[in-house]
């Protein structure tokens, strides 16, 4: 199986005429089994298509169309419209978003988050590329084009989590290019408050038959590691972890950001020193490069070392 | 007509050239801009922009077939079909 | 961003929080005014967004007037940590009975807010915590409700305050709280908040930090405090060379490609995306190579881009080589970054082939791009080349360069490394 999508996962694609949502609703249809986009919403578009799928000026016309409720959203609108989108998608009972779109402000993410907890529903992202089951779904960005995403992604029973959207690519392919394939991959975004972090998505992972471990990248800034590291020992987890750990020359450099808003180091417990001792002491392996994950995983799994 | 960039060249066929409706709809069609139409309605194709080409094809589309040649001039100077 | 420490008392009065009859001065004898109007002992404040101020010196007690203008004038000249001041926050010294602590922050894993409170006021706010954590009060509040004065109040009566304080306190916790939503901050503190003689409450010390992306819709309190759009306030002033990358990244809406930060090394990066670029770098320096910069490339820039980043990299006093790498790639094509690329080479009369020590970018287009780089020898590699395999390969290619110029008289040396030999950095 899969976490969070499988083959029937109906979503819309909010902001779908905008030039990124056009493309990635034509790699999503593409991509496996095809997604099922059941509409797209741009307010004051209605009637128009994107590669065959009904514009809407609201989600509610969408859910009407449909005649029925919707799995979930894919939420690519400018980032000061981006809390507006996703309260209507919640309010519609849509039970999972994904946000792709970069630059909102933590408040407003804070607050999505917190309706979308009241809703029992989950988000995935912002700063994300989505989430992909391998020759079944994706949805997103993630991976790119479907002939590109058929490249990297194959599956198997590998779950990865990534707070990079292109190193997900990068690791699955890496995995995939030594036999280990994946049950689901998500890119959870680069902010420094996400929808789901490692410790919310690892529970779906426990429960899940297929997957066997979990690989995961991580920066500094933030305490989700932290979190991580707690969780498992907490919860005697059965899955081994794999963790790779970018930005460790930002430890010289306090106060500075780079590669993604939420990697600033805002304290002694975010530093990428500090988060590998926490993963370690956990029992969680920290890979030194990205080209050792297989060969770990495999040891973890304690089947031969892949080729 | 032709003109080189470093990695892009265009061709376009005289005929075509001069007519202000066809070129109206390269100028339309390109996404980088390559193909602008001049005052007295003929083509000009924009140096600077040759080499943001995309190979998108839109440019053979919008014209009658070999009308425009799209050639890669690190390729042998294969032409886009 | 971070804002001075006059700035930050200016928001912290607009919300209603009590604050002493403080002046901001950009000259000594603009402090000499505002001593005069205070009109008795005055304490006088460097404004650097850097800590440490006391101890650098940055901190003096005036008596009177002169005296006030006398270190103003002293401050004014001093730099702290390589921060020249903007000038210099002049205080009436105020009789304190009693410092206390007030700071709204993040927890991001909570994803709300959370005010703490401590009746040690003065220090760290950590350190407390470390040592005295019955002293702390700490309570989340929700992003959706309003906070309420009485979430503050149990704040602070959990470090046991209480009478009369505990009820003039609370109106101010719950401000400042409110005031961290409503202004995008990502901390704000009062440290400390001083109970005067007279058993008033009063900021004495403010800092608040707002979120960049919140800018925008900050702007009209931006621009009453005086703060431009032009000031970054990272954690240093960007340099010429991050300046000129910015300008490459404004020269069209189409990807990213310029925003760079400089190092002092001499292997120019040409590296993407967020990700990757961190592992890159990482990776650079693992196998004892030294970047001349860090940038991320991504979101399918134009060739003029590419072109324009690789160039201001390749121009920069002391690169020799640069190296072109990402991870795997499927919004930003692989082709246009290989011509970006190389053309940046070509029309600087350089030869792509020995400037450019490895592109490693695969993905999307990356046929097309790879026949570029055949045509010109560039030496490339695919998604079989790890990153940190690709970048010890870059390393190797320029220490090697370096060595063999090193037979020669003043050239660069490479700290006696071999090629390949790993080096922890």
């Amino acid at each position: 199986m899969s976490i969070l999508l499988d083959a029937d996962t109906t979503f819309i694609v909010q902001g779908i005429t905008g030039r990124e949502a056009v493309n990635l609703t034509r790699e999503c249809l593409d991509y496996g089994k095809g997604a099922k986009i059941v509409g797209g919403v741009t307010p004051g578009r209605k009637g128009r298509e994107v590669h065959g799928v009904p514009v809407y000026d609201t989600v509610a016309q969408v859910i009407d169309s449909h005649g029925g409720p919707i799995d979930g959203s894919v939420v690519t609108v400018p980032p000061a419209f981006t809390k507006d989108a996703v309260f209507e998608a919640l309010e519609n009972d849509v039970k999972l978003v994904v946000i792709v779109t970069e630059r909102i402000p933590r408040r407003d993410v804070a607050e999505m988050v917190e309706l979308a907890g009241l809703r029992g529903a989950r988000i995935i992202g912002p700063n994300c590329l989505g989430i992909i089951v391998p020759e079944v779904i994706k949805m997103g960005g993630i991976g790119g084009p479907a002939r590109d995403a058929a490249k990297a992604y194959s599956p198997g029973p590998v779950g990865v989590i990534s707070r990079s959207g292109g190193m997900t690519t990068e690791m699955s392919s890496t995995l995939t290019a030594a036999g280990l394939g994946q049950s689901t991959a998500v890119s959870i975004g680069g902010d420094a408050i996400i929808g789901s972090t490692y410790a919310e998505l690892m529970p779906l992972f426990e429960a899940d038959e297929q997957t066997e471990a979990i690989v995961i990248y991580s920066e500094p800034g933030g305490r989700m590691e932290a979190e991580l590291a707690r969780w498992v020992t907490e919860n005697e987890s059965r899955l081994p972890i794999v963790a790779f750990m970018a930005g460790r020359f930002m430890d010289e450099m306090p106060g500075m950001s780079f590669g993604h808003a939420g990697t600033i180091v805002e304290g002694k417990e975010d530093t990428a020193s500090e988060k590998i001792e926490r993963l370690a002491a956990a029992g969680i392996t920290v890979a030194e490069e990205i080209s050792e994950i297989p060969a770990l995983i495999a040891e973890r799994l304690g089947s031969p070392s892949p080729a | 007509m032709r003109k080189d960039g470093i990695f892009i060249g265009i061709e376009v066929d005289d005929a075509l050239a001069g007519d202000a409706e066809a070129v109206a709809r390269l100028e339309e069609a390109c996404p980088v801009d390559i193909y602008a139409q001049t005052e007295r309605g003929g083509l000009e194709i924009v140096a600077e922009n040759i080499d943001e080409c995309v190979l998108c094809r839109l440019c053979l589309d919008a014209t009658p077939q070999g009308g425009v040649r799209v050639l890669k001039l690190y390729d042998h100077e294969a032409a886009l079909a | 961003m971070r804002f001075f420490e006059y700035e930050a008392r200016e928001i912290v009065k607009r919300a209603g929080i009590p604050v002493t009859d403080f002046g901001f001065a950009r000259t000594a004898a603009e402090a000499r005014e505002i001593a005069e109007r205070i009109g008795g002992p005055t304490v006088i404040k460097s404004q650097v967004l850097t800590g440490g101020r006391m101890k650098a010196g940055g901190v003096k007690f005036a008596e009177g007037p002169e005296e006030a203008e006398g270190h103003a004038a002293t401050i004014l000249e001093l730099q702290i940590n390589g921060h020249v001041p903007r000038g210099v926050l002049v205080d009436p010294r105020a009789e304190v009975k009693q410092e206390y602590y007030a700071g709204v922050v993040w927890d991001g894993i909570r994803e709300q807010p959370v005010m703490l409170f401590s009746d040690m006021g003065g220090i760290d706010i950590e350190e407390v915590a470390a040592t005295h954590p019955d002293h702390v009060g700490r309570g989340h509040f929700s992003n959706l409700v309003s906070v309420s004065d009485f979430q503050a109040k149990q704040v602070i009566a959990q470090t046991g305050v209480t009478g009369s304080a505990l009820t003039r306190i609370t109106p101010i916790l719950a401000r400042l709280a409110r005031l961290f939503s409503e202004r995008d901050m990502t901390l704000a503190e009062i440290n400390p908040l001083g109970e005067t003689g007279d058993a008033k409450f009063v900021a004495l010390d403010a800092h608040m930090e707002m979120e960049n992306e919140a800018r925008p819709r900050q702007r009209a309190l931006l621009s009453e405090l005086g703060v431009g759009d032009e000031e970054t306030r990272q954690a240093r002033e960007p340099t010429e060379f991050e300046l000129a990358g910015e300008a490459v990244d404004a020269q069209d809406h189409r990807g990213v490609a310029g925003n760079v930060t400089e190092f002092d090394g001499d292997l120019g990066l040409v590296i993407g995306a967020g990700g990757g670029s961190l592992t890159l770098f990482d990776a650079v320096r693992k196998y004892g190579g030294r970047p001349a910069n860090y940038c991320e490339i991504g979101g399918n820039p134009s060739v003029a881009k590419a072109c324009g980043l690789a160039k201001l990299v390749l121009t920069k006093p002391g690169v020799d080589k640069i190296a072109v790498m990402m991870s795997i790639v499927s919004n930003t094509r692989v082709d246009i970054v290989a011509r970006g690329v190389i053309k940046a080479c070509l029309e600087l009369d350089m030869d792509p082939a020995e400037k450019i020590a490895i592109f490693r970018i695969p993905g999307a287009w990356e046929e097309e791009g790879f026949k570029i780089l055949d045509h010109y020898g560039v030496d490339y590699a695919d998604r079989r080349v790890s990153l940190h395999e690709a970048a010890r390969r870059a390393v190797e290619k320029i220490q090697g360069a370096a060595a063999s110029e090193g037979d020669g008289a003043d050239a660069p040396r490479v700290d006696g490394r071999t090629s390949g030999e790993v080096t922890e950095v």
